[in-house]
Protein backbone atom coordinates (compact mmCIF):
# COMPACT_ATOMS: atom_id res chain seq x y z
CA UNK A 1 0.00 0.00 0.00
CA UNK A 2 3.10 2.27 1.11
CA UNK A 3 4.56 2.59 -2.55
CA UNK A 4 7.82 4.39 -2.31
CA UNK A 5 7.61 8.13 -2.75
CA UNK A 6 8.58 8.64 -6.01
CA UNK A 7 10.37 12.09 -6.72
CA UNK A 8 7.92 15.08 -6.86
CA UNK A 9 5.99 13.27 -9.84
CA UNK A 10 3.72 15.39 -11.98
CA UNK A 11 -0.14 14.52 -11.46
CA UNK A 12 -0.48 13.10 -15.50
CA UNK A 13 -3.82 11.50 -15.13
CA UNK A 14 -6.73 14.24 -14.87
CA UNK A 15 -9.87 13.56 -11.98
CA UNK A 16 -8.16 14.00 -8.79
CA UNK A 17 -9.89 16.78 -7.26
CA UNK A 18 -13.00 15.51 -8.62
CA UNK A 19 -12.24 11.71 -7.44
CA UNK A 20 -11.17 12.75 -3.86
CA UNK A 21 -13.84 15.72 -3.36
CA UNK A 22 -16.72 12.78 -4.34
CA UNK A 23 -15.09 10.37 -2.65
CA UNK A 24 -15.26 13.05 1.05
CA UNK A 25 -18.34 14.16 0.14
CA UNK A 26 -20.09 11.07 0.00
CA UNK A 27 -18.10 9.34 2.97
CA UNK A 28 -19.59 12.55 5.17
CA UNK A 29 -22.90 11.89 4.40
CA UNK A 30 -23.24 8.42 4.46
CA UNK A 31 -20.86 7.88 7.57
CA UNK A 32 -19.24 10.79 9.04
CA UNK A 33 -22.29 12.66 10.02
CA UNK A 34 -24.41 9.68 11.23
CA UNK A 35 -21.37 8.88 13.01
CA UNK A 36 -21.32 12.46 14.79
CA UNK A 37 -24.36 12.64 15.71
CA UNK A 38 -24.20 9.55 17.73
CA UNK A 39 -21.47 10.86 19.91
CA UNK A 40 -22.98 14.56 20.18
CA UNK A 41 -26.42 12.30 21.82
CA UNK A 42 -24.20 10.93 24.07
CA UNK A 43 -22.29 14.52 25.24
CA UNK A 44 -26.09 15.33 26.32
CA UNK A 45 -26.03 12.61 29.02
CA UNK A 46 -24.48 12.96 32.36
CA UNK A 47 -21.94 10.71 33.12
CA UNK A 48 -23.20 8.83 35.98
CA UNK A 49 -26.92 8.31 33.27
CA UNK A 50 -24.31 6.53 31.15
CA UNK A 51 -22.69 4.40 33.43
CA UNK A 52 -26.11 3.58 34.55
CA UNK A 53 -26.82 2.67 30.93
CA UNK A 54 -23.93 1.00 29.77
CA UNK A 55 -23.21 -0.93 33.56
CA UNK A 56 -26.56 -2.15 34.07
CA UNK A 57 -26.30 -6.11 34.92
CA UNK A 58 -28.16 -6.80 32.20
CA UNK A 59 -26.32 -5.16 29.87
CA UNK A 60 -22.79 -6.08 31.16
CA UNK A 61 -24.03 -9.93 31.14
CA UNK A 62 -24.82 -9.41 27.41
CA UNK A 63 -21.02 -8.27 27.24
CA UNK A 64 -19.88 -10.96 28.02
CA UNK A 65 -22.07 -13.21 26.34
CA UNK A 66 -21.13 -11.27 23.16
CA UNK A 67 -17.63 -11.44 23.14
CA UNK A 68 -17.28 -14.60 24.88
CA UNK A 69 -19.40 -16.53 22.03
CA UNK A 70 -17.89 -14.73 19.16
CA UNK A 71 -14.66 -15.61 21.17
CA UNK A 72 -15.23 -19.25 20.88
CA UNK A 73 -17.02 -19.07 17.19
CA UNK A 74 -13.38 -17.27 16.57
CA UNK A 75 -11.24 -19.86 17.79
CA UNK A 76 -13.44 -22.75 16.06
CA UNK A 77 -12.94 -20.53 13.01
CA UNK A 78 -9.62 -20.46 13.12
CA UNK A 79 -8.59 -23.76 13.77
CA UNK A 80 -11.11 -25.40 10.92
CA UNK A 81 -10.64 -21.76 8.59
CA UNK A 82 -6.68 -23.06 8.12
CA UNK A 83 -7.79 -27.08 7.90
CA UNK A 84 -10.78 -25.71 4.95
CA UNK A 85 -7.73 -23.54 3.43
CA UNK A 86 -4.94 -25.96 3.70
CA UNK A 87 -7.15 -28.72 1.89
CA UNK A 88 -8.13 -26.13 -1.07
CA UNK A 89 -4.65 -24.89 -1.61
CA UNK A 90 -2.49 -28.40 -1.30
CA UNK A 91 -4.72 -31.53 -2.12
CA UNK A 92 -6.83 -32.82 -5.12
CA UNK A 93 -10.18 -33.45 -4.65
CA UNK A 94 -13.41 -34.31 -6.88
CA UNK A 95 -15.53 -31.37 -6.18
CA UNK A 96 -12.85 -29.22 -5.32
CA UNK A 97 -14.26 -26.37 -7.35
CA UNK A 98 -18.15 -26.53 -5.51
CA UNK A 99 -16.17 -26.88 -2.27
CA UNK A 100 -14.21 -23.89 -2.71
CA UNK A 101 -17.36 -21.57 -4.07
CA UNK A 102 -19.59 -23.07 -1.19
CA UNK A 103 -16.90 -20.79 1.40
CA UNK A 104 -18.63 -17.74 0.41
CA UNK A 105 -22.06 -18.37 1.06
CA UNK A 106 -22.01 -17.27 4.71
CA UNK A 107 -20.97 -13.57 2.66
CA UNK A 108 -23.96 -13.83 0.16
CA UNK A 109 -26.61 -15.54 2.28
CA UNK A 110 -28.58 -13.12 4.16
CA UNK A 111 -28.36 -13.70 8.38
CA UNK A 112 -31.89 -13.65 9.12
CA UNK A 113 -31.78 -17.19 6.58
CA UNK A 114 -28.87 -18.35 8.13
CA UNK A 115 -30.97 -18.11 11.51
CA UNK A 116 -34.22 -19.05 10.78
CA UNK A 117 -32.59 -21.76 8.81
CA UNK A 118 -30.02 -23.03 11.64
CA UNK A 119 -32.70 -22.88 14.33
CA UNK A 120 -34.89 -25.03 12.31
CA UNK A 121 -31.90 -27.39 12.07
CA UNK A 122 -31.06 -27.54 15.55
CA UNK A 123 -34.35 -27.45 17.42
CA UNK A 124 -35.85 -30.22 19.10
CA UNK A 125 -37.65 -31.27 16.54
CA UNK A 126 -34.78 -30.77 13.75
CA UNK A 127 -32.50 -33.31 10.99
CA UNK A 128 -29.84 -32.58 13.89
CA UNK A 129 -31.49 -31.31 17.30
CA UNK A 130 -34.08 -34.87 17.19
CA UNK A 131 -30.80 -36.75 17.75
CA UNK A 132 -28.80 -34.47 19.91
CA UNK A 133 -32.09 -34.37 22.52
CA UNK A 134 -32.55 -37.48 23.80
CA UNK A 135 -28.64 -37.21 24.30
CA UNK A 136 -29.57 -34.04 26.78
CA UNK A 137 -27.55 -31.78 24.21
CA UNK A 138 -28.99 -28.34 23.26
CA UNK A 139 -28.35 -26.38 20.75
CA UNK A 140 -30.90 -23.79 20.11
CA UNK A 141 -32.60 -21.34 21.85
CA UNK A 142 -29.59 -20.97 24.19
CA UNK A 143 -25.83 -20.06 24.09
CA UNK A 144 -24.76 -22.55 22.31
CA UNK A 145 -26.86 -21.70 19.17
CA UNK A 146 -25.14 -18.23 19.46
CA UNK A 147 -21.88 -19.92 19.09
CA UNK A 148 -23.09 -21.78 16.18
CA UNK A 149 -24.73 -18.96 14.37
CA UNK A 150 -21.16 -17.55 15.02
CA UNK A 151 -19.45 -19.57 13.80
CA UNK A 152 -21.40 -19.81 10.48
CA UNK A 153 -21.16 -16.01 9.72
CA UNK A 154 -17.41 -15.98 10.33
CA UNK A 155 -16.30 -18.84 8.09
CA UNK A 156 -15.23 -17.68 5.14
CA UNK A 157 -13.02 -14.46 6.87
CA UNK A 158 -9.91 -17.08 7.83
CA UNK A 159 -10.53 -19.65 4.79
CA UNK A 160 -10.09 -16.48 2.58
CA UNK A 161 -7.13 -14.75 4.64
CA UNK A 162 -4.82 -17.77 4.42
CA UNK A 163 -5.67 -19.20 1.73
CA UNK A 164 -3.67 -16.52 -0.91
CA UNK A 165 -0.57 -17.00 1.54
CA UNK A 166 -1.04 -20.84 1.53
CA UNK A 167 -0.73 -20.55 -2.49
CA UNK A 168 2.09 -18.26 -2.83
CA UNK A 169 4.17 -19.83 -0.13
CA UNK A 170 7.19 -21.80 -1.17
CA UNK A 171 7.75 -25.19 -1.64
CA UNK A 172 11.32 -25.39 -1.94
CA UNK A 173 11.62 -24.14 1.81
CA UNK A 174 9.62 -27.00 2.80
CA UNK A 175 11.86 -29.55 0.89
CA UNK A 176 15.06 -28.11 2.09
CA UNK A 177 13.86 -28.47 5.82
CA UNK A 178 12.86 -32.21 4.84
CA UNK A 179 16.60 -32.75 3.33
CA UNK A 180 17.87 -31.16 6.57
CA UNK A 181 15.64 -34.03 8.53
CA UNK A 182 12.59 -32.31 9.91
CA UNK A 183 9.49 -34.29 9.78
CA UNK A 184 6.20 -33.24 8.40
CA UNK A 185 4.94 -32.24 11.78
CA UNK A 186 7.93 -30.22 12.56
CA UNK A 187 7.80 -28.70 9.04
CA UNK A 188 4.72 -27.46 9.68
CA UNK A 189 4.98 -25.97 12.98
CA UNK A 190 8.45 -24.33 12.21
CA UNK A 191 8.17 -23.38 8.13
CA UNK A 192 4.77 -23.14 7.58
CA UNK A 193 3.11 -21.63 10.90
CA UNK A 194 4.87 -18.73 11.61
CA UNK A 195 4.40 -17.60 7.57
CA UNK A 196 0.83 -17.95 7.73
CA UNK A 197 0.35 -16.59 11.04
CA UNK A 198 0.00 -12.68 10.15
CA UNK A 199 -2.84 -13.60 7.63
CA UNK A 200 -4.48 -16.20 10.63
CA UNK A 201 -4.65 -13.63 12.95
CA UNK A 202 -6.36 -10.98 10.17
CA UNK A 203 -8.67 -13.81 9.23
CA UNK A 204 -9.11 -14.24 13.28
CA UNK A 205 -9.65 -10.40 13.87
CA UNK A 206 -12.12 -10.02 11.04
CA UNK A 207 -14.29 -12.88 12.25
CA UNK A 208 -14.13 -11.67 16.39
CA UNK A 209 -14.90 -8.40 14.68
CA UNK A 210 -18.00 -9.56 12.52
CA UNK A 211 -19.51 -11.92 15.16
CA UNK A 212 -19.68 -8.72 18.06
CA UNK A 213 -21.60 -7.20 16.06
CA UNK A 214 -23.98 -9.61 14.21
CA UNK A 215 -27.62 -9.72 14.83
CA UNK A 216 -29.39 -11.49 11.93
CA UNK A 217 -28.36 -14.81 12.16
CA UNK A 218 -28.18 -14.65 16.21
CA UNK A 219 -32.05 -13.88 17.34
CA UNK A 220 -33.61 -16.04 15.92
CA UNK A 221 -31.65 -19.14 17.55
CA UNK A 222 -30.60 -17.58 20.55
CA UNK A 223 -33.98 -17.60 22.51
CA UNK A 224 -33.03 -13.69 23.81
CA UNK A 225 -33.68 -14.81 27.32
CA UNK A 226 -32.47 -11.53 29.95
CA UNK A 227 -28.96 -12.38 31.57
CA UNK A 228 -28.41 -15.68 30.00
CA UNK A 229 -28.95 -15.64 25.92
CA UNK A 230 -29.40 -11.71 25.19
CA UNK A 231 -26.53 -10.27 22.73
CA UNK A 232 -25.38 -6.59 23.24
CA UNK A 233 -26.79 -5.45 19.64
CA UNK A 234 -30.43 -6.94 21.12
CA UNK A 235 -30.45 -4.28 24.37
CA UNK A 236 -30.22 -1.48 21.82
CA UNK A 237 -33.03 -3.09 19.87
CA UNK A 238 -35.01 -3.39 23.20
CA UNK A 239 -33.94 0.45 24.17
CA UNK A 240 -35.16 1.42 20.88
CA UNK A 241 -38.42 0.07 21.33
CA UNK A 242 -38.91 1.52 24.43
CA UNK A 243 -37.76 5.04 23.09
CA UNK A 244 -34.80 4.84 25.59
CA UNK A 245 -33.10 6.72 22.87
CA UNK A 246 -30.46 7.89 25.05
CA UNK A 247 -29.61 4.66 27.10
CA UNK A 248 -29.47 2.61 23.50
CA UNK A 249 -26.91 5.49 22.44
CA UNK A 250 -25.06 4.54 25.23
CA UNK A 251 -24.15 1.17 24.68
CA UNK A 252 -23.85 1.97 20.55
CA UNK A 253 -21.04 4.07 21.63
CA UNK A 254 -19.33 1.21 23.70
CA UNK A 255 -20.04 -1.43 20.57
CA UNK A 256 -18.87 1.37 18.60
CA UNK A 257 -15.10 2.08 20.30
CA UNK A 258 -14.80 -1.52 20.55
CA UNK A 259 -14.80 -1.87 16.43
CA UNK A 260 -12.77 1.03 16.60
CA UNK A 261 -10.47 -1.22 18.71
CA UNK A 262 -10.86 -3.90 16.31
CA UNK A 263 -10.48 -1.84 13.17
CA UNK A 264 -6.67 -1.12 14.66
CA UNK A 265 -6.11 -4.11 14.96
CA UNK A 266 -6.57 -5.73 12.02
CA UNK A 267 -4.99 -2.79 10.44
CA UNK A 268 -2.17 -3.34 11.98
CA UNK A 269 -1.84 -6.58 11.68
CA UNK A 270 -2.39 -6.01 7.91
CA UNK A 271 0.87 -4.14 7.72
CA UNK A 272 2.21 -6.80 9.75
CA UNK A 273 1.44 -9.44 6.98
CA UNK A 274 2.66 -7.06 4.27
CA UNK A 275 6.12 -6.83 5.87
CA UNK A 276 6.27 -10.50 6.84
CA UNK A 277 5.17 -10.89 2.70
CA UNK A 278 7.82 -8.48 2.06
CA UNK A 279 8.38 -6.98 -1.15
CA UNK A 280 5.16 -7.25 -4.07
CA UNK A 281 6.01 -9.87 -6.53
CA UNK B 1 17.74 -49.49 -0.70
CA UNK B 2 20.65 -46.88 -1.29
CA UNK B 3 20.75 -43.95 0.60
CA UNK B 4 20.52 -41.55 -2.15
CA UNK B 5 17.25 -43.15 -3.38
CA UNK B 6 15.57 -42.87 0.41
CA UNK B 7 17.00 -39.26 0.57
CA UNK B 8 14.78 -38.95 -2.85
CA UNK B 9 11.70 -40.52 -1.29
CA UNK B 10 11.88 -38.28 1.84
CA UNK B 11 12.37 -35.39 0.07
CA UNK B 12 9.23 -35.89 -1.41
CA UNK B 13 7.37 -37.10 1.15
CA UNK B 14 8.47 -34.05 2.87
CA UNK B 15 6.02 -31.67 0.70
CA UNK B 16 3.11 -33.79 1.32
CA UNK B 17 1.65 -35.73 3.72
CA UNK B 18 1.01 -39.91 4.18
CA UNK B 19 -2.48 -40.53 2.20
CA UNK B 20 -3.92 -41.32 5.21
CA UNK B 21 -3.21 -38.12 6.94
CA UNK B 22 -4.16 -36.41 3.62
CA UNK B 23 -8.08 -38.25 3.38
CA UNK B 24 -8.41 -37.98 7.13
CA UNK B 25 -8.13 -33.93 6.65
CA UNK B 26 -9.99 -33.44 3.76
CA UNK B 27 -12.62 -35.49 5.29
CA UNK B 28 -12.60 -34.01 8.16
CA UNK B 29 -12.94 -30.54 6.67
CA UNK B 30 -15.32 -31.69 4.31
CA UNK B 31 -17.88 -33.12 7.49
CA UNK B 32 -17.35 -29.77 8.80
CA UNK B 33 -18.94 -27.74 5.70
CA UNK B 34 -21.19 -30.47 4.83
CA UNK B 35 -22.60 -29.36 8.47
CA UNK B 36 -22.26 -25.71 8.66
CA UNK B 37 -22.93 -24.99 5.14
CA UNK B 38 -24.64 -27.54 3.15
CA UNK B 39 -27.14 -28.77 6.09
CA UNK B 40 -28.50 -24.93 6.41
CA UNK B 41 -28.68 -24.24 2.66
CA UNK B 42 -30.60 -27.74 2.09
CA UNK B 43 -32.81 -26.95 5.01
CA UNK B 44 -33.81 -23.68 4.03
CA UNK B 45 -35.45 -25.48 0.94
CA UNK B 46 -37.12 -28.58 2.43
CA UNK B 47 -38.84 -26.45 5.14
CA UNK B 48 -40.04 -24.59 2.62
CA UNK B 49 -41.30 -27.16 0.37
CA UNK B 50 -43.10 -29.20 3.37
CA UNK B 51 -45.85 -29.04 2.30
CA UNK B 52 -45.73 -29.30 -1.24
CA UNK B 53 -45.40 -26.87 -4.02
CA UNK B 54 -48.71 -25.27 -3.97
CA UNK B 55 -48.39 -24.35 -0.16
CA UNK B 56 -44.58 -23.06 -1.44
CA UNK B 57 -46.39 -20.27 -4.27
CA UNK B 58 -49.02 -19.72 -1.76
CA UNK B 59 -46.69 -18.29 0.73
CA UNK B 60 -45.01 -15.95 -2.35
CA UNK B 61 -47.79 -15.00 -3.95
CA UNK B 62 -49.08 -13.14 -0.71
CA UNK B 63 -49.89 -9.31 -1.52
CA UNK B 64 -47.31 -8.66 1.55
CA UNK B 65 -44.84 -10.96 -0.21
CA UNK B 66 -45.09 -9.16 -2.88
CA UNK B 67 -44.83 -5.78 -1.48
CA UNK B 68 -41.47 -7.00 0.17
CA UNK B 69 -39.97 -8.34 -2.74
CA UNK B 70 -40.56 -5.00 -4.68
CA UNK B 71 -39.53 -3.05 -1.92
CA UNK B 72 -35.99 -5.26 -2.02
CA UNK B 73 -35.68 -4.64 -5.56
CA UNK B 74 -35.93 -1.05 -5.28
CA UNK B 75 -33.45 -0.74 -2.26
CA UNK B 76 -31.20 -2.66 -4.07
CA UNK B 77 -31.82 -0.55 -7.48
CA UNK B 78 -30.95 2.43 -5.65
CA UNK B 79 -28.17 0.81 -3.17
CA UNK B 80 -25.81 -0.33 -5.55
CA UNK B 81 -25.75 2.10 -8.46
CA UNK B 82 -24.50 4.75 -5.50
CA UNK B 83 -22.06 2.60 -4.04
CA UNK B 84 -20.76 1.89 -7.54
CA UNK B 85 -20.10 5.12 -8.30
CA UNK B 86 -18.39 5.94 -4.99
CA UNK B 87 -16.47 2.74 -5.17
CA UNK B 88 -14.79 3.86 -8.35
CA UNK B 89 -14.51 7.32 -7.50
CA UNK B 90 -12.66 6.23 -4.47
CA UNK B 91 -10.72 3.58 -5.98
CA UNK B 92 -9.48 5.78 -8.55
CA UNK B 93 -7.80 8.86 -6.24
CA UNK B 94 -6.97 6.07 -3.60
CA UNK B 95 -4.95 3.68 -6.58
CA UNK B 96 -3.71 6.47 -8.77
CA UNK B 97 -2.42 9.03 -6.73
CA UNK B 98 -0.15 9.67 -3.63
CA UNK B 99 -1.68 12.46 -0.89
CA UNK B 100 -1.13 12.49 2.52
CA UNK B 101 -3.83 11.21 4.84
CA UNK B 102 -4.67 8.23 2.24
CA UNK B 103 -4.51 5.44 4.74
CA UNK B 104 -6.43 7.16 7.49
CA UNK B 105 -8.99 7.91 4.62
CA UNK B 106 -8.82 3.92 3.28
CA UNK B 107 -9.78 3.48 6.91
CA UNK B 108 -12.43 5.53 7.21
CA UNK B 109 -14.16 3.65 3.99
CA UNK B 110 -13.89 0.31 5.54
CA UNK B 111 -15.50 1.45 8.55
CA UNK B 112 -19.09 0.30 8.06
CA UNK B 113 -17.63 -3.26 7.72
CA UNK B 114 -16.62 -3.20 11.41
CA UNK B 115 -19.66 -1.42 12.57
CA UNK B 116 -22.72 -3.20 14.19
CA UNK B 117 -25.98 -3.29 11.62
CA UNK B 118 -27.68 -2.03 14.31
CA UNK B 119 -25.87 0.58 15.83
CA UNK B 120 -25.73 1.97 11.80
CA UNK B 121 -29.14 1.82 12.01
CA UNK B 122 -29.38 3.72 14.98
CA UNK B 123 -27.11 6.46 13.80
CA UNK B 124 -29.86 7.32 11.29
CA UNK B 125 -32.49 7.31 13.84
CA UNK B 126 -30.77 10.28 15.65
CA UNK B 127 -30.29 12.07 12.43
CA UNK B 128 -33.61 11.80 10.55
CA UNK B 129 -35.66 10.22 13.48
CA UNK B 130 -38.79 12.57 14.85
CA UNK B 131 -36.38 13.21 17.98
CA UNK B 132 -32.67 13.66 15.97
CA UNK B 133 -31.06 16.42 14.46
CA UNK B 134 -33.28 17.40 11.32
CA UNK B 135 -36.27 15.43 12.77
CA UNK B 136 -38.14 18.80 13.11
CA UNK B 137 -37.46 20.23 10.26
CA UNK B 138 -38.45 17.02 8.10
CA UNK B 139 -41.69 16.84 10.27
CA UNK B 140 -42.52 20.55 9.04
CA UNK B 141 -41.95 19.90 5.40
CA UNK B 142 -44.12 16.58 5.67
CA UNK B 143 -41.08 14.31 4.22
CA UNK B 144 -40.48 11.01 6.19
CA UNK B 145 -37.06 8.95 6.29
CA UNK B 146 -37.36 6.86 9.22
CA UNK B 147 -39.40 4.18 9.31
CA UNK B 148 -39.81 4.93 5.74
CA UNK B 149 -38.46 3.40 2.29
CA UNK B 150 -35.65 6.49 2.13
CA UNK B 151 -34.31 5.37 5.39
CA UNK B 152 -34.40 1.84 4.66
CA UNK B 153 -32.56 2.86 1.18
CA UNK B 154 -29.84 4.51 3.33
CA UNK B 155 -28.88 1.74 6.08
CA UNK B 156 -28.58 -0.25 2.97
CA UNK B 157 -26.07 2.16 1.59
CA UNK B 158 -24.16 2.76 4.86
CA UNK B 159 -23.74 -1.17 4.82
CA UNK B 160 -22.83 -1.90 1.71
CA UNK B 161 -20.80 1.13 1.78
CA UNK B 162 -17.28 -0.45 1.58
CA UNK B 163 -18.03 -3.31 -0.98
CA UNK B 164 -16.71 -1.86 -4.03
CA UNK B 165 -14.34 -0.13 -3.22
CA UNK B 166 -12.62 -2.22 -1.09
CA UNK B 167 -12.59 -4.80 -4.54
CA UNK B 168 -11.11 -1.66 -6.35
CA UNK B 169 -8.62 -0.36 -4.68
CA UNK B 170 -6.16 -3.32 -4.29
CA UNK B 171 -6.89 -4.13 -8.19
CA UNK B 172 -5.98 -0.58 -9.37
CA UNK B 173 -3.19 -0.40 -7.03
CA UNK B 174 -1.48 -3.37 -8.45
CA UNK B 175 -2.33 -2.70 -12.42
CA UNK B 176 -0.38 0.92 -11.53
CA UNK B 177 -0.48 4.00 -13.50
CA UNK B 178 1.36 3.14 -16.93
CA UNK B 179 -1.78 2.46 -19.02
CA UNK B 180 -3.47 5.48 -18.29
CA UNK B 181 -0.56 7.47 -18.70
CA UNK B 182 0.38 6.23 -21.90
CA UNK B 183 -3.25 7.21 -22.89
CA UNK B 184 -3.53 10.81 -21.70
CA UNK B 185 0.17 11.03 -23.46
CA UNK B 186 -1.36 9.99 -26.69
CA UNK B 187 -3.64 12.72 -26.34
CA UNK B 188 -6.59 10.76 -24.52
CA UNK B 189 -9.36 12.71 -22.60
CA UNK B 190 -9.42 11.50 -18.79
CA UNK B 191 -12.69 9.73 -19.87
CA UNK B 192 -11.75 7.98 -22.39
CA UNK B 193 -9.25 6.84 -20.67
CA UNK B 194 -11.25 5.50 -18.01
CA UNK B 195 -13.83 4.23 -20.34
CA UNK B 196 -11.22 2.21 -23.00
CA UNK B 197 -8.15 1.40 -20.24
CA UNK B 198 -9.04 1.04 -17.12
CA UNK B 199 -12.56 -0.52 -17.14
CA UNK B 200 -11.57 -3.05 -19.17
CA UNK B 201 -8.71 -3.63 -16.91
CA UNK B 202 -10.92 -3.56 -13.54
CA UNK B 203 -14.47 -5.22 -15.36
CA UNK B 204 -14.36 -8.26 -13.27
CA UNK B 205 -13.17 -6.77 -9.93
CA UNK B 206 -16.17 -4.34 -10.51
CA UNK B 207 -18.68 -7.44 -11.38
CA UNK B 208 -17.52 -9.34 -8.31
CA UNK B 209 -17.46 -5.77 -5.97
CA UNK B 210 -21.30 -5.34 -7.54
CA UNK B 211 -23.16 -8.82 -7.05
CA UNK B 212 -21.69 -9.04 -3.33
CA UNK B 213 -22.60 -5.52 -2.73
CA UNK B 214 -25.79 -6.33 -3.97
CA UNK B 215 -26.38 -9.99 -2.11
CA UNK B 216 -26.03 -7.93 1.00
CA UNK B 217 -27.84 -5.20 0.13
CA UNK B 218 -30.82 -7.60 -0.77
CA UNK B 219 -29.98 -9.11 2.37
CA UNK B 220 -29.26 -6.51 5.06
CA UNK B 221 -31.55 -7.16 8.40
CA UNK B 222 -30.29 -5.65 10.97
CA UNK B 223 -29.55 -2.11 10.01
CA UNK B 224 -32.98 -2.24 7.92
CA UNK B 225 -34.60 -3.77 10.76
CA UNK B 226 -34.37 -0.60 13.14
CA UNK B 227 -35.22 2.02 10.55
CA UNK B 228 -38.47 0.21 8.85
CA UNK B 229 -41.00 -0.01 11.66
CA UNK B 230 -42.17 -3.28 10.27
CA UNK B 231 -45.11 -1.96 8.42
CA UNK B 232 -46.62 -4.94 6.49
CA UNK B 233 -46.80 -4.19 2.68
CA UNK B 234 -45.01 -0.77 3.30
CA UNK B 235 -41.82 -1.16 4.70
CA UNK B 236 -40.98 -4.52 4.79
CA UNK B 237 -38.07 -6.05 3.11
CA UNK B 238 -37.94 -9.55 2.48
CA UNK B 239 -35.71 -10.39 5.16
CA UNK B 240 -38.07 -8.26 7.33
CA UNK B 241 -41.12 -10.16 5.64
CA UNK B 242 -39.46 -13.56 6.70
CA UNK B 243 -38.83 -12.76 10.62
CA UNK B 244 -42.53 -11.48 10.50
CA UNK B 245 -43.99 -14.82 9.71
CA UNK B 246 -41.25 -17.20 11.62
CA UNK B 247 -42.45 -14.80 14.76
CA UNK B 248 -46.18 -16.21 13.67
CA UNK B 249 -44.92 -19.45 13.21
CA UNK B 250 -46.16 -19.46 9.16
CA UNK B 251 -43.31 -21.56 8.99
CA UNK B 252 -43.76 -22.50 5.27
CA UNK B 253 -44.18 -19.19 4.12
CA UNK B 254 -41.47 -18.01 5.50
CA UNK B 255 -38.59 -20.17 4.19
CA UNK B 256 -40.82 -19.72 0.96
CA UNK B 257 -39.59 -16.10 1.24
CA UNK B 258 -36.48 -17.29 2.94
CA UNK B 259 -35.62 -19.57 -0.19
CA UNK B 260 -35.92 -16.55 -2.63
CA UNK B 261 -32.74 -15.08 -0.75
CA UNK B 262 -31.25 -18.15 -0.44
CA UNK B 263 -31.37 -18.59 -4.66
CA UNK B 264 -29.90 -15.18 -4.56
CA UNK B 265 -27.26 -16.36 -2.32
CA UNK B 266 -26.70 -18.97 -4.90
CA UNK B 267 -26.24 -17.02 -7.96
CA UNK B 268 -24.15 -14.73 -6.44
CA UNK B 269 -22.02 -17.53 -5.74
CA UNK B 270 -21.91 -19.05 -9.30
CA UNK B 271 -21.88 -15.18 -10.89
CA UNK B 272 -18.20 -14.52 -8.81
CA UNK B 273 -16.97 -18.01 -9.46
CA UNK B 274 -16.85 -17.34 -13.34
CA UNK B 275 -16.04 -13.77 -12.55
CA UNK B 276 -12.99 -15.03 -11.10
CA UNK B 277 -12.58 -17.59 -13.42
CA UNK B 278 -12.40 -15.45 -16.75
CA UNK B 279 -9.83 -13.29 -15.07
CA UNK B 280 -7.87 -15.86 -14.42
CA UNK B 281 -8.40 -17.18 -18.26
CA UNK B 282 -7.47 -13.50 -19.20
CA UNK B 283 -4.26 -13.12 -16.98
CA UNK B 284 -2.88 -15.69 -18.33
CA UNK B 285 -3.42 -15.23 -21.44
CA UNK B 286 -1.73 -11.59 -21.40
CA UNK B 287 0.75 -13.66 -19.44
CA UNK B 288 1.35 -15.66 -22.34
CA UNK B 289 1.66 -12.68 -24.76
CA UNK B 290 5.49 -11.88 -26.03
CA UNK B 291 6.55 -8.72 -24.48
CA UNK B 292 5.79 -6.12 -27.58
CA UNK B 293 9.08 -3.97 -27.34
CA UNK B 294 12.21 -5.03 -26.35
CA UNK B 295 13.10 -4.22 -22.67
CA UNK B 296 15.36 -1.08 -22.11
Amino acid sequence: MTTPPKRARKRVLPGFGLTLGYTLFYLSIIVLIPLTALLFKTFTMTWPQFWEAVAAPRVLASYRLTFGASFIAACVNLVFGLLIAWVLVRYQFPGKKIVDALVDLPFALPTAVAGISLTALLAGNGWIGQYLEPLGIQLAFNPNGIVIALIFIGLPFVVRTVQPVLEDSEKELEEAATSLGATRWQIFLHVILPAITPALLTGFAMAFARAVGEYGSVIFIAGNMPMVSEITPLIIIGKLEQYDYAGATAVAVVMLVISFVMLLVINALQAWQRRHAGAPV
Amino acid sequence: MSAATRTIRRAKAGTTEAPWVRWTLIGVAMVFLLLFLVLPLAAVFTEALRKGVDAYLAGLKEPDAWSAIKLTLLTAVIAVPLNLVFGVAAAWCIAKYEFKGKAFLTTLIDLPFSISPVVAGLMYVLVFGAHGWFGPWLAEHDIKIIFAVPGIVLATVFVTFPFIARELIPLMQAQGNDEEQAAIVLGASGWQTFWHVTLPNIKWGLLYGVILCNARAMGEFGAVSVVSGHIRGQTNTIPLHVEILYNEYQSVAAFAAASLLALLALVTLVIKSVAEWRNEQEMKAAAELPPERPRP
